[in-house]
């Protein structure tokens, strides 16, 4: 509906044609859209979370087994919030209360690969189905991550010295009426979209750039079926864009539709939030570059192997 | 009243900060304001998400900035 009043808006109340109408029209449309998508689910999804804070998580998860610990570890990593600025106290915290590096691993991946703003854009860009890929393959690579990071026994890697809480930590959900609930919810989106809606419409404005002028047969020769090291690439230049993750997710919409093979783009769009440098950075206050540099690859890995798997079967 | 907050340098540790200078002032209490980044007392508090915001050794948030009018109420 909103596609053909959009469409109407521009080419007969505007009266523009041709490419440049077709690019006007995208770049509005999507815009609109996926502002209204992340105000939505921002909101949704912070609403939820106003019941479990990240120390409820810790309290749930200690003592927990092992595959209880990484299933459920990953599972709380969608809902709860994450800045790369609280990965310290949060990453101290679990070791903290005895929890298995391993599980605590399987949260730092899930948690800001599984973060409302992907969400929010995958879903407005590219519908339900793959965003339930993204967070089904997600989570998969968070829980199998983890679990090998737990095996290979890198406890010695952490460079500080905790003293564990021998106390049962009680789990208590926030207590809060509906309407701080919703405030507190509101403030939060709000927050954010501040901070990100200008990337959405320069991410989008390029993207309906590209729409309308670049040819499909240029974009499908580098990322499509006849480039081989695609995902590779994809996977490596992801790494450096976290904080753009608003930005670049309308490009990789764009790119896809114009020939990029969906395993390249989704592999592009993990390692944009699962694999961040500036995360990277601050870990390297408290854990070895050893860890830091298994905990890359192995997520790296197993990004890229879903990447060639979508290539394949898709 | 002993006033700390708890974080490691990001830039909301700042704003909350500076929100919890200007709800002291608005107040008309006195009160010690300090900045704590050491990791171990962080952990001591129990606290995992930064900033947080302690008076007179109770937690009374975390993980967000909370409005002038809330820290105000914590007063």
């Amino acid at each position: 509906m909103w596609y053909e009043l959009s469409h109407d808006f521009i080419f007969n109340i505007i009266g523009l044609q041709g490419r440049l109408a077709d690019a006007v029209h995208f770049f509005f449309y999507d815009t609109i859209k996926i502002w209204f998508l992340l105000l939505t689910i921002i909101f949704a999804v912070s609403f939820l979370r106003t019941w479990v804070n990240t120390e409820y998580v810790r309290a749930h998860l200690q003592g927990k087994s092992s595959l209880y610990g990484h299933v459920g570890a990953s599972l709380f990593g969608i809902i709860t919030p994450f800045c790369s600025c609280s990965a310290i106290p949060l990453f101290l915290g679990f070791i903290q209360a005895r929890i298995p590096a391993g599980v605590t691993f399987s949260y730092l991946i899930s948690a800001p690969m599984n973060n409302e703003i992907a969400i929010a854009m995958l879903f407005g860009l590219f519908g339900w189905k793959v965003t339930s890929i993204y967070i089904g393959f997600g989570l998969l690579v968070a829980i199998l991550g983890g679990f090998v990071i737990g095996k290979m026994n890198m406890e010695k890697e952490i460079l500080m010295d905790i003293k564990p809480i021998e106390t049962e930590l009680e789990a208590d959900l926030v207590k809060l009426s509906i309407i701080e609930r919703a405030k507190e919810a509101w403030d939060y989106t709000y927050d954010i979209f501040k901070k990100i809606y200008l990337y959405v419409l320069l991410g989008v404005g390029v993207g309906a750039w590209i729409h309308g002028y670049i040819p499909t047969d240029f974009i499908a020769r580098y990322t499509g079926e006849g480039n081989p090291f695609s995902v590779i690439i994809a996977v490596i230049m992801g790494i450096p864009m976290y904080s753009n993750a608003a930005g670049v997710m309308p490009l990789v919409e764009v790119l896809t539709s114009k020939g990029m093979l969906l395993g390249t783009a989704l592999s592009f769009m993990m390692a944009v939030t699962a694999l961040s440098l500036p995360e990277a950075l601050i870990l390297k206050k408290i854990i070895s570059l050893k860890l830091i540099g298994v905990f890359f690859a192995i997520v790296g890995s197993g990004i890229i192997a879903i990447g060639y798997l979508f290539n394949i079967i898709l | 009243m002993k006033i700390e907050i708890l974080g490691t340098g990001c830039s909301k540790c700042n704003e909350l900060e500076e929100k919890v200078k200007q709800a002291v002032g608005k107040s008309g209490k006195f009160a010690q304001v300090e900045k704590v980044d050491d990791l171990q007392k962080i952990m001591d508090y129990g606290v995992m998400s930064t900033p947080a915001l302690v008076i007179d050794g109770e937690v009374k948030s975390t993980g967000k900035v909370p409005s002038i009018d809330e820290i105000l109420a914590f007063l």
